[in-house]
């Protein structure tokens, strides 16, 4: 009689406990993790995308330049070196979770961004290629990716910031530790001058 | 004794999250919890973006009034007969910002275009600028940079803009791009607009609720149909109490919330009528095209 008692008790209490967790759950910002995780991820996305319109762009770019400037091998090599590199890695949402592979994806992009620089740099001392009509448009089409890359990383940034808050500010940290939800990377400052700088490319003045 | 372990774990954890919801409680009022958005707020140092209110805002007197009426109702007509909103901002300077830079907040905060079809254009000119921040940018919302590639809007800041504004003709560049850009962007097949302005939609908290509603209606229906068979302490008694208690939280928390309301205002539209004019929710990703003259 007494055994049944306590046993009673205890499935009221099990199931008080049931009734609590889940109704913490929502209230210490379990929902929010999925929202702002999901949002992080589409903004990484995004700046995926844009690097690899980037890439799409370099083999027509290269190819033109080529046609003009053909003895500066070392340069269009060292960019078509540095495109293969930057699309030769796997990039998945995992990059997220993974520091290193997130340090590797900023390397290879920065050094294909400073081969590009040096391109376009080069081509200042070709004016017949300067003034061909294909090179102007693959120019223009660079330096837009180049903008939509930084936009894409402004946006990426400002997520991971929104969510990194969550993850570490109080009652919700709780959260993230139990559901391993953890602090995920942004573009670094001196990867930021790297990556970020844009080739500056001026066309007509 | 895993089992030990286990009810002790689930203690914890019950306990910890107790404490979580009492703070969150607590918190819930307090402004650390309101920061939401990431927010885009301009540094001091910055240039303002300008408040929208006519598709084309000149801030600097570049175009007298007459001429600013005259580009102002042929936009209007052009976003009332397509649905595609193009904005012109005239300022004096962007620095310390490149023109990049203050291009994408503008058309964060104005938001030109309709939503989902992301079909603004908005053509800055910072008259001022010194040349490495650029003197003209020309901002394309995603949906229209099939025919506005930035290599095309390049060309209209380069071919059409410039040589006009070389001789100091701003209103002739200014409205030989806006016939331009409406040439192209009439190649895009985009979706006509929407014919009567959207009946205000309700507040859509109820909507939300709804579901709630029903599901904790069968909860209840679940559990007093245990209670009448006479409490035979089955285990899915309590599942169905639970699920009652549990779906009355959430009801709760998302009543408390009800009043929210959005903010994006779903595609509305207010270019036709009376002097009000607001984006539609247009995005933009950061292409286009800069240049200077």
């Amino acid at each position: 009689m007494t055994t049944q008692r306590t046993n009673s008790i205890a499935r009221i209490r099990n199931r008080l406990a049931i009734v609590l967790l889940v109704s913490v759950l929502s209230g210490c910002s379990y929902n929010q993790f999925q929202t702002k995780d999901e949002a992080v991820k589409a903004a990484w996305s995004e700046v995926v995308n844009q690097y690899q319109r980037r890439a799409d762009l370099i083999p027509n770019l290269v190819n033109t330049v080529k046609g003009y400037a053909s003895h500066e091998r070392e340069t269009l090599e060292a960019v078509t070196r540095a495109r293969a590199a930057a699309t030769g890695m796997t990039v998945t949402p995992e990059v997220l979770n993974n520091p290193e592979a997130f340090k590797k994806f900023q390397q290879v992009q920065g050094d294909l961004s400073s081969a590009l620089s040096r391109l376009l740099v080069v081509t200042e001392n070709y004016p017949q290629l300067k003034a061909d009509a294909g090179f102007r448009d693959l120019q223009s089409q660079l330096e837009g990716t180049e903008n939509r890359i930084t936009v894409a990383r402004n946006r990426y940034i400002a997520q991971v910031q929104d969510y990194n808050v969550l993850t570490r500010s109080f009652p919700s940290n709780l959260t993230a530790m139990i559901f391993k939800y953890n602090v995920k990377p942004a573009f670094t400052v001196e990867n930021e001058k790297a990556i970020s700088n844009a080739p500056t490319v001026n066309f007509g003045k | 004794m895993s089992r030990l372990s286990a009810t002790s774990r689930l203690h914890t954890a019950v306990f910890a999250c107790l404490l979580m919801l009492g703070v969150a409680l607590a918190g819930a009022a307090s402004p650390l919890h309101a920061q939401n958005a990431p927010a885009a707020a301009a540094a001091p140092s910055q240039v303002a973006v300008p408040a929208l209110t006519m598709q084309v805002t000149d801030t600097i007197g570049m175009l007298d009034a007459n001429q600013r009426a005259t580009l102002e109702s042929g936009l209007q007509a052009y976003a009332k007969r397509t649905g595609t909103q193009i904005g012109i901002l005239l300022i004096a300077s962007t620095a310390p910002e490149a023109i990049e830079q203050y291009g994408i907040r503008v058309a964060d905060a104005w938001k030109l275009g309709r939503k989902g079809i992301d079909d603004g254009v908005i053509l800055i000119v910072a008259k001022d600028n010194p040349k490495d921040l650029r003197r003209l940018r020309l901002e394309v919302g995603r949906g229209v940079q099939g025919t506005l590639t930035d290599a095309q809007a390049n060309r209209i800041l380069q071919d059409v803009i410039a040589p006009h504004f070389r001789q100091n003709d701003y209103y002739g560049g200014l409205a030989a791009a806006s016939a331009s850009l409406q040439t192209l962007l009439d190649r895009e097949h985009l979706p006509a607009p929407a014919a009567p302005p959207p009946v205000a939609k309700q507040d859509s908290g109820l909507a939300g609720v709804l579901p709630m509603l029903f599901l904790m209606v069968i909860g209840i229906a679940l559990v007093s149909s245990r209670m009448r068979r006479g409490g035979s302490a089955l285990s899915s008694n309590g599942w169905g109490r639970t699920a009652g208690v549990i779906l009355g939280s959430q009801l709760g928390s998302a009543l408390g919330r009800g009043s929210g309301g959005f903010g994006g205002g779903g595609g509305g539209f207010g270019g036709g009528g009376g002097g009000g004019f607001s984006g539609g929710g247009g995005g933009f990703d950061g292409g286009g095209a800069s240049g200077n003259w």
